[in-house]
């Protein structure tokens, strides 16, 4: 039987899971928003590592096909998308469950029924909506929680329905959103399957029969002349697939919550050296570490081995973080994937001066009233977390070539741009900067090194 | 519960005894010193007959009573901003709020403040405002030249001396009543030898493996009679050569350190640690490390009051001369690669796995230029190093989860080192 070792990375924002083999190679990797019930958060990472580790390994196992036969590989994809909306599907369902019941213990008689119903018409408005997105829009290769999908739609919707039960249906949601996000929902990866495949041949026997399609692409339309022999072909694999054993041989939990995690008190490793770990496995020539977190930038200093020589941190305030960034989106009222594209766009930076994440919001509206533009205050912002990660490299011990950027934050481009110009800055053209797309995973990576490499760490008990 | 050794039990009643006196003065007529640690001329003040007292030995015992949260709060009330010295404010809050000391007696006001060290540019300011809080007061200060090419000249030597004789001792006869007398500093200048003697020696004792004491957390109550003014006293030769005994025993047993919660049955890590350590949540911080087995072998700190273990002595054949030595040779006096040196003296000598730094955010004198030397041993040494920062008396500047969460990295990257150089 293969091995499998897992490594939890519970983050203040997020919390990420990711499997390897005995080779170290990533298998699977899960993510989701931390919340109020670390234990769930770090579940659901585990689960999504594992439903992702399977379709990896079979991709692995068909790569051979995938690659002569264009229409496996979409089938898959298709498969995919479907396969998380049929997930997502199972909370939208316990939040509607939730909603209902939160609009019973909150109102009486008629207009208790009255929101009732503008529920049922905003959940089954919004169902659609997003069943359309998984499966036409890759949401769920867009890195976006229960959550954020959720609420975006919602609050869409509660506009829309105009002033008159505004604040009650913002309270019924409000109130019913943590417990649904705190639950376990329980998957079946093989029931997911086969009714992600049920689905599928629902859609491309409607493709067959129409002989055309207003919805799908032109690659899709390949399919209809070959659809079945390949789903044939493929069930068999996708039926091993699901049955296998992931049996996880060993499991590191590291991050901000690891002190919470439900794991042995050996296998709870520090983030500053999961981190390292794991980006110096991924650029093997890493001598300088940073990683920008949702609460916290590390500065890391790793020997040829990936072991930790020395490190910083920020202390007291999280200016500088991801938070930072969370923060000046609401202000913005944009979402966490906007904003650096946007600040790409400035034409100038305009300077922020405030070391403050809360003072940051006074000083944005400040410049708004000046008319500096959007862009380019976002441009300043971003250029100011730079600088705060800067002087944390610079008390580190400096960069060292090769240098790994890594944490959410690695996924802004605009941090990014900085980050490269003021490191070619200060420490020359030479300088190999790394960015990895896995870089969120870095962390959890590290910690499923360590426990292939069953290295104990000795932390005390709460 | 520990059982308290003889050493503690003496220890508790110089203190004790020395508070009543203090307490007492008034009647007595004795007159009161407020005077600082570094650089302290416990001598002189003794061979007047005066009284001393320790603002920031005052501020960090109500640091670790939980009291100086609301003192400093009186000093901030007061006008001195959040960024001032946390002892300066924690003492000046005290007085304000009357001045009951640690032992609950009340402290009396300054007949003389006595500045030794000017090398911390806080001290003088922190006197600015006591001569503010006591109008009148007599001060008398003694400017400290830092040791910047790493040595003491014939001619500091001198001019320190000459401030001595010009600008000290005559305030000091004048407040007293009394004449000057050699006669007798040289008799108390025979005891602070047998003191210094004393002490290098239990400093000593870490270097054996595993370590009877823990030369920091327990480290700092070892230096407290030495530091408040007891040395050169009979008193304080007796409490080290007690303490002495009781380390040697120990060491002779094998016995690990001694902690609140009993001792340390396997040394895992020894560490060399810079830095004074943090008052106000001093047991959970000390906590953090011994449950894990660390131990401190040797830090800087416990060589604020004086560096014997790098030859200094009193000599009561150079009275004044050796007082002014003593002066300019106290730790943060010393210049960097002094420190460097010294530090790294520490780091091989005692064989430490580590070398860590808890900087003060409040504190120039001693944070100024840490990580420059940390990068240094980092480099000559190869040792793996860890900063950490925290504040002396200002409960609000103590994370327990920030330190907690950098000491576990440190901790576990010293492991790793462990076992990669095991293999």
């Amino acid at each position: 039987m293969n091995k499998f070792y897992l490594g939890v990375d519970l983050g203040s924002t997020t919390s990420k899971a990711v499997i390897i083999d005995e080779h170290d190679k990533i298998v699977g990797r899960g993510i989701t928003n931390t919340r109020a019930n670390y234990k769930v958060a770090a579940d659901i990472a585990r689960l999504e590592a594992t439903f992702d580790a399977r379709f990896n390994i079979l991709e692995n196992k068909i790569a051979s096909e995938i690659k002569e036969n264009h229409e496996s590989k979409k089938y898959i994809e298709e498969l995919k998308s479907v396969f998380n909306f049929l997930k997502f599907q199972k909370r939208l369902r316990s939040l509607h469950t939730q909603l209902k019941e939160t609009v019973a213990q909150s109102f009486e008689n008629q207009k208790g029924e009255i929101i009732s119903g503008k529920v049922d018409e905003i959940i089954n408005t919004i169902e659609p909506k997003i069943r359309n997105d998984f499966l036409n829009n890759n949401l769920g290769n867009k890195n976006q929680f229960f959550r954020d999908i959720i609420s975006e739609k919602y609050n869409e919707q509660v506009e829309k329905l105009g002033n008159s039960y505004f604040e009650q249906l913002m309270m019924v949601f409000d109130k019913s959103i943590t417990p649904v996000e705190n639950e376990m929902v329980k998957y079946d990866f093989q029931e997911l399957v086969h009714e992600s495949i049920a689905l599928l041949n629902g859609r491309y026997g409607k493709i067959k029969d129409e002989n055309k399609s207003m919805h799908f692409d032109v690659e899709l339309n390949l399919l209809k002349g070959n659809y079945d022999s390949i789903s044939d072909s493929l069930k068999e694999h996708i039926e091993q697939i699901a049955k296998m054993e992931i049996h996880i041989a060993n499991m590191v939990g590291t991050g901000y919550g690891r002190a919470l995690l439900p794991f042995a008190e050996d296998c709870i490793k520090s983030e500053i050296l999961c981190h390292a770990f794991g980006a110096h496995a991924i650029f093997p020539g890493t001598k300088t570490v940073l990683d920008i977190g949702g609460q916290d930038t590390k500065a890391i200093q790793v020997d040829s081995n990936g072991l930790v020589t020395s490190f910083y941190m920020n202390d007291r305030c999280a200016a500088g973080c991801g938070r930072y960034l969370g923060y000046v989106a609401d202000e913005f009222n944009l979402s966490l994937n906007e904003m650096g594209p946007l600040a790409c766009d400035a034409e100038k930076e305009v300077n922020i001066c405030s070391t403050c994440t809360v003072f940051a919001g006074a000083e944005i509206r400040e410049l708004l009233n000046v008319g500096e533009q959007r862009e380019d205050i976002l441009a300043g912002l971003h250029r100011a977390i730079v600088l705060r990660a800067m002087s944390l490299i610079a008390r580190s011990g400096g960069v060292r070539n090769e240098f790994t950027f890594t944490g959410g934050v690695a996924r802004n481009q605009a941090v990014v741009k900085y980050i490269s110009e003021m490191v070619r800055d200060g420490y020359g053209d030479d300088i190999k900067i790394n960015i990895h797309t896995d870089s969120i995973f870095m962390g959890a990576l590290g910690g499923a090194m360590f426990a292939r490499r069953n290295i104990s760490a000795k932390i005390p008990l709460k | 519960m520990v059982e308290k050794e003889q050493s503690m039990i003496i220890q508790k009643e110089m203190i004790a005894n020395l508070f009543k006196e203090l307490s007492t003065a008034k009647e007595t007529g004795k007159k009161v010193v407020y005077t600082f640690v570094p650089g302290n001329l416990s001598e002189l003040i003794l061979a007047f007959d005066m009284l001393p007292v320790y603002p920031e030995i005052n501020a960090l015992q109500s640091g670790m009573r939980k009291k100086s949260g609301s003192f400093i709060k009186e000093a901030e009330k007061f006008g001195h901003s959040e960024d001032v010295c946390t002892y300066v404010k924690c003492d000046i809050g005290m007085m304000l709020k009357g001045n009951i000391g640690p032992t609950g007696e009340k402290i009396p006001p300054p007949d003389l403040l006595l500045l030794s060290y000017t090398g911390c540019f806080t001290f003088m300011k922190w006197f600015e405002s006591l001569e503010d809080l006591y109008p009148g007061v007599e001060i008398a200060m003694l400017h400290t030249p830092y040791q910047k090419d790493g040595v003491i000249t014939k001619e500091m030597t001198e001019y320190m001396v000459k401030q001595l004789k010009q600008e000290v001792i005559p305030k000091m006869e004048k407040v007293s009543g009394k004449k000057y007398d050699e006669t007798k500093l040289k008799k108390i200048l025979e005891n602070s030898v047998k003191t210094e003697d004393l002490i290098v020696k239990i400093f000593d004792t870490p270097k054996t493996i595993p370590s009877p004491i823990d030369a920091y957390f327990a480290g700092v109550y070892y230096i407290g009679p030495i530091n408040i003014g007891f040395r050169g006293t009979e008193e304080a030769v007796e409490y080290y050569a007690e303490l002495y005994k009781e380390i040697n025993k120990r060491a002779e047993l094998g016995l690990g350190p001694i902690t609140p919660e009993g001792e340390i049955k396997e040394e895992q890590y020894r560490l060399v640690v810079e830095g004074p350590p943090n008052w106000t949540s001093f047991r959970e911080f000390w906590k953090l490390f011994y449950d894990l087995g660390a131990v401190i072998v040797a830090s800087s700190y416990t060589k604020v009051g004086g560096v014997y273990d790098m030859g200094f002595r009193h000599n009561p054949d150079r009275p004044l001369e050796s007082l002014s030595e003593y002066c300019m040779n106290c730790y943060t006096n010393l210049n960097f690669p002094q420190r460097i040196e010294l530090l790294e003296k520490c780091i091989t000598d005692y064989h430490a796995d580590g070398f860590l730094i808890n900087s003060i955010k409040s504190c120039n004198s001693f944070s100024a230029g840490q990580l420059l030397m940390m990068r240094k041993l980092e480099e000559k040494l190869e040792v793996p190093v860890g900063f950490i920062e925290s504040d002396l008396v200002d409960p609000r500047y103590f994370s327990y989860a920030n330190i907690k969460n950098r000491l576990e990295s440190f901790f576990q990257m010293l492991e790793q080192r462990k076992i990669i150089n095991a293999n």
